[in-house]
């Protein structure tokens, strides 16, 4: 199979295009890009006026299967994936059973082989049953497959087992990746501590929970000169912690999610749970400390922390409700939206940010337009405007904080190993 | 009240907090309170004003004054009125808030008074169905009626809100008695004080746009009014109060203390009272005291709120 895609404005931050061009994939891989190729082909595509991009790499999301497959499965997941213009995405280990041995990981694997409609890869867990009891084998866990480690959800409390498991994976070369919340800290709390939360009568997370955890990572990772990365950040305070560790010279990469730069926590104020996740939406000095962080480098990579629930687990007391909401086929759009359009980014900036950024973090040969590379790409309308409804989620859950939101970009089409995966051209 | 005020229409299906609420949709409650109070003092106390409407108390939590407060006013609008407390109703079986929402609508039911111990409890309830839904307390957050009885009462003694010195004493962090009277009194232009020991004040309370302080004798001095907090010594505040007498020492209500106040100050409690823990026996049953015409103005009060309210989901359903 021959799709010549004609006309695009090609974007790879990675293979240092930006220009108006075409793209011949043959098979499974990209054989040219180049102005003005004219070939019969077995399919062409007029891209005048869009964007092509490597297919994003989405280093923190949650598929559920195995063990809930009622709020997502790898079938549905990577549907959702492909849906947003995600090509390659880190499966987080908190599924049902714990990503913690070799057997659950070739369970995954099996899994992700028969349905993977994207590129899925492994992360595993820090701890056996994220407990921050005992390590898990990592080594044991690279060999299977997993190219990073996290107890996602959780922080490893315990400061030796850390340095434990970073001195294993500075040695293995795969990438530590850190949820920071004490939870010493923020207890049972539900929303950010603030005076929205004292007058919604809600229990609030301090921000210290988030950035004093940040702290401690970076120095027990300094400790061992071991890289290690931060997820969800979401606040200003952690910002400027990892700008200075940044500055210091420090191994730290660090990501954030578009709720975090799009959303404070007035939303919270309708006791509405799809602005219910963990870390919580905080204030409006934090989102600009957020945009400012992508745009001076101190935030590598922007992820969606998918985190599918059921309506069950949703529409409820937001007390009671799950955290966290989906965002795999949103977070181009609301990045476009909110960093793009209000110039916080530039769109070779923003691809960066989700392609060639989080593939270097996590050591995959992914995030770019190569040829003679496999061609995972998507076409993106960047102008068109349109309304989030619970009926365009290919998720299997609907728990997402944009819904009636207008956002701006479309994904046209995805393109994975060379197969259209999703497209919405006629 | 302005000539303007009294065009003001009250066009909300449910009454969920006073955060939200106007100063003059505040008013217009307490004007629509004030004559339901008459029909409390007749030979036959009833009005036929909501006849033909049913209203349903869902309580999830136990509360005896605030049930049957809405109870009585409910048939004295000669309401139908059915309560259903958790014990006997099938959440017990794992029924969600917003199914037994939607089964009491099935019912043709008009209007829910919920009580739960979730924070936005009522809320939820209120978006998911098309019932009025009247909040009878909802977690830390508000318990609206409550303060709109405190406030009715106030207004009834000193004739006037605006530039009254109101003290709140107690548990603020954990109160929605208090998260509501401060809203409804501010919006009024009185001027509000908290006072409760350090541990038992919300995060960033001064921007509420009160005054705090953890000192009773200084939040007693101007005071025309005090609102005394029940005390509910389960939560975790031993560590500062090792047993409840060292609370009633420092912050309890007592003759002695008020001999430093106003000489008519206004002495306030929602109710239940713990005597000897926040307030003293001889100042609940003294001369300064309203506690017991606080009980009696809930019921013109929730009339009103409950008239206000179906009455315009009847207008908005049309």
């Amino acid at each position: 199979m021959k799709i010549l895609i004609k006309n695009a404005k090609v974007i790879s931050p990675k293979d240092n295009l930006d220009d108006v061009l075409d793209i011949l994939i043959e098979g499974s891989v990209i054989k040219d890009i180049r102005k003005d190729i004219n070939l019969n082909v077995d399919k062409l595509i007029d891209a005048k006026n869009k964007i092509v991009m490597p297919a994003i790499v989405d280093m923190h999301v949650h598929l559920r299967e195995p063990g809930r497959e009622d709020k997502e499965t790898i079938a549905s997941g990577t549907m959702a994936a492909v849906h947003g213009g995600v090509g390659s995405l880190l499966s987080m280990p908190n599924t049902l059973a714990t990503i913690d041995c070799i057997e659950n990981v070739r369970l995954l694997k099996d899994i992700i082989s028969k349905n993977a409609k994207a590129n899925v890869f492994i992360c595993g867990a820090i701890t056996k049953a994220r407990l921050g009891k005992e390590l898990t084998d990592i080594e044991a866990l690279k060999e299977e497959g997993v190219i990073a480690i996290s107890d996602d959800g959780n922080s490893v409390d315990n400061e030796e087992l850390l340095l434990e498991a970073l001195k294993i994976t500075k040695r293995l070369k795969i990438i530590t990746i850190e949820h920071c919340e004490d939870k010493s800290i923020s207890k049972d709390g539900v929303m950010n501590l603030s005076f929205v939360s004292t007058c919604l009568g809600l229990k609030g997370m301090p921000k210290e929970a988030e950035y004093k955890r940040v702290k401690r990572n970076i120095e027990l990772a300094s400790k061992v000169d071991a890289p290690i990365h931060i997820t969800h950040v979401s606040c200003l305070e952690s910002v400027e912690i990892i700008r200075e560790a940044k500055k210091r010279g420090l191994k730290i990469t660090a990501d954030t999610a578009p709720h975090y730069f799009s959303l404070t926590e007035d939303a919270v104020r309708t006791y509405d749970s799809n602005f219910k996740m963990n870390p919580p939406l905080r204030t409006e000095a934090d989102v600009l400390a957020i945009k400012e962080a992508l745009a001076d480098g101190t935030i590598d990579a922007i992820i969606s922390d998918h985190a599918p629930h059921t309506e069950n687990e949703k529409e409820i007391e937001f007390d009671k409700a799950e955290f966290g909401v989906i965002g795999l086929e949103t977070e181009l759009a609301v990045a476009i939206t909110e960093l793009l359009d209000k110039k916080i980014l530039t769109f070779n900036e923003l691809v960066k940010k989700f392609t060639e950024n989080p593939a270097r973090i996590l050591n995959i040969d992914k995030g770019g337009l190569t040829i003679n590379k496999t061609a995972d790409l998507i076409i993106v309308d960047p102008n068109k405007e349109w309304v989030v409804k619970k009926d365009f989620f290919f998720s299997k859950s609907k728990n997402s904080p944009f819904i009636g939101r207008t956002l701006k970009g479309v994904v046209n089409c995805t393109i994975i190993s060379g197969e259209v995966a999703y497209s919405n051209f006629d | 009240m302005k000539k303007q005020d009294n065009q003001i229409k009250w066009t909300r299906k449910d009454l969920l907090d006073l955060e939200s609420l106007s100063k003059e949709e505040i008013e217009l409650i307490l004007t629509t309170a004030e004559s339901f109070k008459e029909v409390s003092k007749r030979q036959i106390k009833k009005v036929p004003a909501l006849r033909g409407k049913t209203l349903v108390n869902l309580f999830y939590e136990p509360s005896t004054r605030t049930r049957v407060s809405f109870e009585i006013a409910a048939k004295r609008l000669s309401l139908d009125v059915i309560n259903i407390s958790v014990e006997t109703s099938s959440v017990r079986k794992g029924e969600t808030l917003i199914d037994t929402g939607k089964n009491i609508e099935a019912l043709k039911v008009d209007v829910i008074v919920v009580r739960h111990s979730s924070s936005g409890a009522a809320a939820l309830l209120a978006r998911h169905t098309n019932l009025s839904v009247v909040n009878a307390g909802d977690g830390w957050h508000e318990h609206p009626t409550q303060a709109l009885l405190d406030i009715f009462t106030i207004k009834e003694k000193l004739h006037r809100i605006e530039g009254l010195n109101i003290t709140i004493v107690g548990d603020i962090a954990h109160s929605r008695v208090a998260r509501s009277n401060i809203w409804g009194l501010k919006k009024l232009g009185a001027n509000v004080c908290v006072c409760a020991p350090e541990m038992l004040l919300p995060y960033e309370v001064e921007k509420f746009g009160v005054k705090v302080t953890t000192d009773l004798d200084e939040a007693l001095k101007d005071a025309d009014v005090v609102n005394v907090l029940r005390m509910q010594f389960e939560r975790d505040i031993q560590s500062a109060f090792p047993n409840q007498l060292e609370y009633f020492k420092k912050y309890g209500i007592t003759e002695e203390r008020l001999k430093y106040a106003k000489k008519d100050i206004i002495v306030m409690h929602p109710g239940p009272i713990n005597r000897g823990i926040e307030i003293s026996s001889a100042v609940a049953d003294g001369l300064n005291s309203v506690i017991l015409e606080q009980v009696t103005n809930g019921i013109a009060v929730r009339m009103a709120v409950l008239f206000l309210v179906v009455s315009a989901n009847e207008y908005l359903k049309r």
